[in-house]
């Protein structure tokens, strides 16, 4: 049954997704000032899958969330102050300054993160199956990357979902990069293909176009509900923040010098270290890095933002409020946030 | 002796090895990157980027140590290498035992570990405790760049596994990409001389399970690893200012223990301290406090370590993990006693 374009809500889509992207700005800035500690992972670039996919999402069901968790918590109506607090290690944090970005839990949501590659998949089989189990209607929603399809646990979660027939709807972001590795130099075969081969019905979707996501997981998310058992979103979206803030492959394009002065010495000693052999081979070798950064790098230029992409869906003016309205309440959330932090501290 | 950073001597010793050695291979997760130095010097075929599959490649790297390769396989962090016990529990560790000793895997697994810069209880873990239990296994855990190239360099020889513990307070690369990201606005609380130092080229190995007095005294020992060994010099020269002579010994390796160095220091000062940034029960200091039993030893005692889950919120990480002056504290009650 194909829907007409009208009946998706492309206007509460659209402001999810500006929230989003307002909030992980916001953790950005606050991150450089230095407040956040230690890695921080920014899902700039998945805005429409989170949107996409929460906003088919009731009371009951659950999401599992890896590295990139904060879009889909923020779409899925968890408290922004309470996200900022975490951030900052507040003990009137989200999770009272213990989880921090890469283990956010919100019980009263369903929702749980984890910084392990992978392991979303079977913590999602786990409530998918207290769902089941329960009679509950709930399903669950285990987001991840490409990246992530290559964990063994994931591939075992793919085949016990279909076994058991799971309400479990498994989300793959691929945006072609695990780290600093090109997935597909290390990715054998299709991962959509894969999922069907082990019995998950799969989808391919562009995930920076919010409306095309919520049509792939309505069907997605009401197969689960009724009892169909799981399926696989393969969602395409941009890593525009490299795998972390700071991330040093990224630092080559904004302090060029800066990093060429560091990186570059070392390379050249081991280009000419002794015993010198195979001199053709060290420098394809050379080569082979400066490829991997051009293609980032070109990466960065084309690829396309979902804001961008999804903006467009509406009329200009609408979607300038939109962004305003969204602009305005992280603003205000987050401040509000440092000022409870200040005032304790 | 040149100098170098920690980080610098390990892979200057993987690369002295790997230049005499053609059977020793590095895999592992964003190596080409990680390693670019290496892989430019050696190639494709001996520093080989891995899929996420930590399951798979560290099980592949027994195999292939099996075959007669030299493996060094990377666990970007040891959190990870949870994914894959399997290959190191189940595996690596028995075959010795379970071929009658007419097999053996000359193993290297290559991590990092360890805290201090906010990254919290799922990324900062330290686990030397929980691997050393394993039989069959050695476990290593350098505290400066000497150390780090002459560890590094005993793991490439080991006949079997052993891991090799890269402390990611201690290398510039990973307390950069993990905690700083570029950023002047953070600061750390990194031993300098823990992060650089003078370097013996060619590097040599050290001796498997044996520990170094870092620091000479009579009142009480502390025993630590890795960060720890500094955070006890910093409070062992404050204790100097109380009147208190501190005795400070880098073990070097958490597996096997220098168990003739523990007894001998512990016998002399009588008082022992154990400074662990790893959990504190069932680990380190519990091992300790048996091989001093088992010697008829007993010396007042006291461990820090961390207790339960390492909070992300950086000011009650910084009260979690053994800081110089809870070991200070620590230490004045021990030699109160």
């Amino acid at each position: 049954m194909r829907m007409s374009a009208e009946t998706v809500p492309v206007e509460e889509l659209y402001r999810q997704m500006c929230r989003a992207r307002e909030f992980e700005m916001a953790l950005a800035r606050l991150w450089e000032k230095g407040l956040i500690s230690g890695e921080m992972h920014l899902g700039i670039g998945e805005e429409a899958v989170a949107a996409g996919v929460v906003a088919h999402l009731r009371e009951g069901d659950a999401i599992c969330l890896d590295h990139r968790s904060t879009p889909p918590l923020v779409a899925r109506g968890v408290d922004l102050e309470a996200l900022v607090l975490e951030m900052l290690g507040d003990p009137e944090g989200l999770c009272c300054g213990w989880g921090g970005h890469m283990h956010l839990f919100s019980r009263e949501h369903l929702a749980c993160s984890s910084g392990i590659v992978g392991s979303s998949a079977p913590l999602g089989l786990g409530f998918a199956l207290a769902s089941q189990y329960l009679e509950t209607g709930g399903v669950a929603v285990a987001f991840f990357g490409e990246g992530a399809m290559n964990q063994g646990m994931l591939l075992e979660s793919l085949n016990l979902a279909a076994a058991w027939r799971l309400p479990l709807v498994l989300v793959c972001k691929d945006n072609r990069w695990a780290i600093t590795t090109r997935s597909r130099t290390v990715t054998a075969g299709n991962l959509a293909r894969r999922a069907r081969s082990l019995g998950v019905p799969a989808r391919r979707v562009d995930g920076t176009r919010v409306d095309r996501v919520w049509r792939a997981a309505r069907w997605a998310v009401e197969r689960a509900r009724r009892g169909r058992g799981p399926s696989f979103l393969l969602a395409h979206c941009p890593r525009r923040e490299g795998h972390f803030l700071g991330d040093p492959m990224l630092r080559v394009y904004r302090d060029p010098l800066g990093q060429v002065l560091e990186i570059a010495p070392p390379l050249l000693r081991s280009l000419l270290a002794r015993p010198l052999s195979r001199l053709a081979s060290r420098v394809r070798c050379l080569g082979q890095i400066g490829a991997t950064l051009g293609a980032l790098g070109l990466e960065l230029l084309l690829e396309a933002d979902p804001l961008e992409r999804s903006g467009r869906l509406l009329e200009p003016s609408m979607r300038a409020r939109v962004e305003e309205e969204a602009r305005r309440e992280v603003e205000e959330k987050v401040m509000r946030a440092m000022e409870r932090r200040v005032s304790r501290a | 002796m040149p100098e170098m950073t920690y980080a610098q001597a390990i892979d200057h010793a993987l690369g002295q090895a790997m230049a005499e050695d053609p059977r020793i291979v590095v895999f592992g997760e964003d190596v080409v990157m990680l390693r670019r130095e290496l892989y430019v010097r050696f190639g494709p075929r001996r520093v080989r980027q891995t899929p996420i599959s930590e399951a798979a490649f560290l099980a592949m790297g027994v195999g292939a140590a099996m075959a007669g390769l030299r493996p060094v396989v990377e666990i970007m962090m040891v959190d990870f290498i949870a994914v894959a016990f399997d290959a190191l529990l189940n595996q690596a560790t028995k075959i010795r035992a379970f071929s009658g000793g007419k097999w053996n895997v000359p193993l290297v697994v290559r991590t990092s570990c360890g805290g201090g810069y906010g990254d919290g209880g799922q990324h900062e873990q330290c686990l030397w405790g929980l691997i050393s239990s394993m039989p069959g296994v050695s476990v290593a855990v350098p505290s400066n760049p000497q150390d780090a190239a002459s560890l590094m360099i005993s793991c490439l020889q080991s006949e079997d596994p052993v891991v090799f513990m890269e402390h990611k307070l201690l290398s510039d690369y990973w307390r950069d990409y993990l905690g700083g990201g570029s950023r002047k606005t953070v600061a750390f609380d990194v031993p300098e001389n823990g992060r650089i130092g003078k370097v013996e080229i060619p590097v040599k190995p050290f001796p498997p399970g044996k520990g170094k007095v870092v620091r000479k005294g009579e009142d009480l020992t502390m025993f630590s690893l890795g960060v720890g060994v500094h955070r006890c010099l910093e409070a062992a020269e404050r204790l100097e200012e109380k009147g208190i002579q501190a005795e400070v010994v880098d073990l070097r390796w958490a597996s096997p223990l220098d168990r003739e160095l523990i007894t001998s220091s512990a016998e002399r000062t009588g008082r022992v301290l154990v400074v662990d940034e790893d959990y504190s029960a069932y680990g380190l200091s519990g091992e300790i406090a048996a091989v001093l039993a088992e010697n008829g030893l007993r010396p007042a005692f006291g461990r820090l370590g961390t207790e339960g889950v390492i909070p992300y919120d950086v000011r009650r990480e910084a009260k979690v993990l053994p800081n110089a002056a809870r070991i200070e504290q620590a230490a004045l009650t021990l030699a109160s006693v």
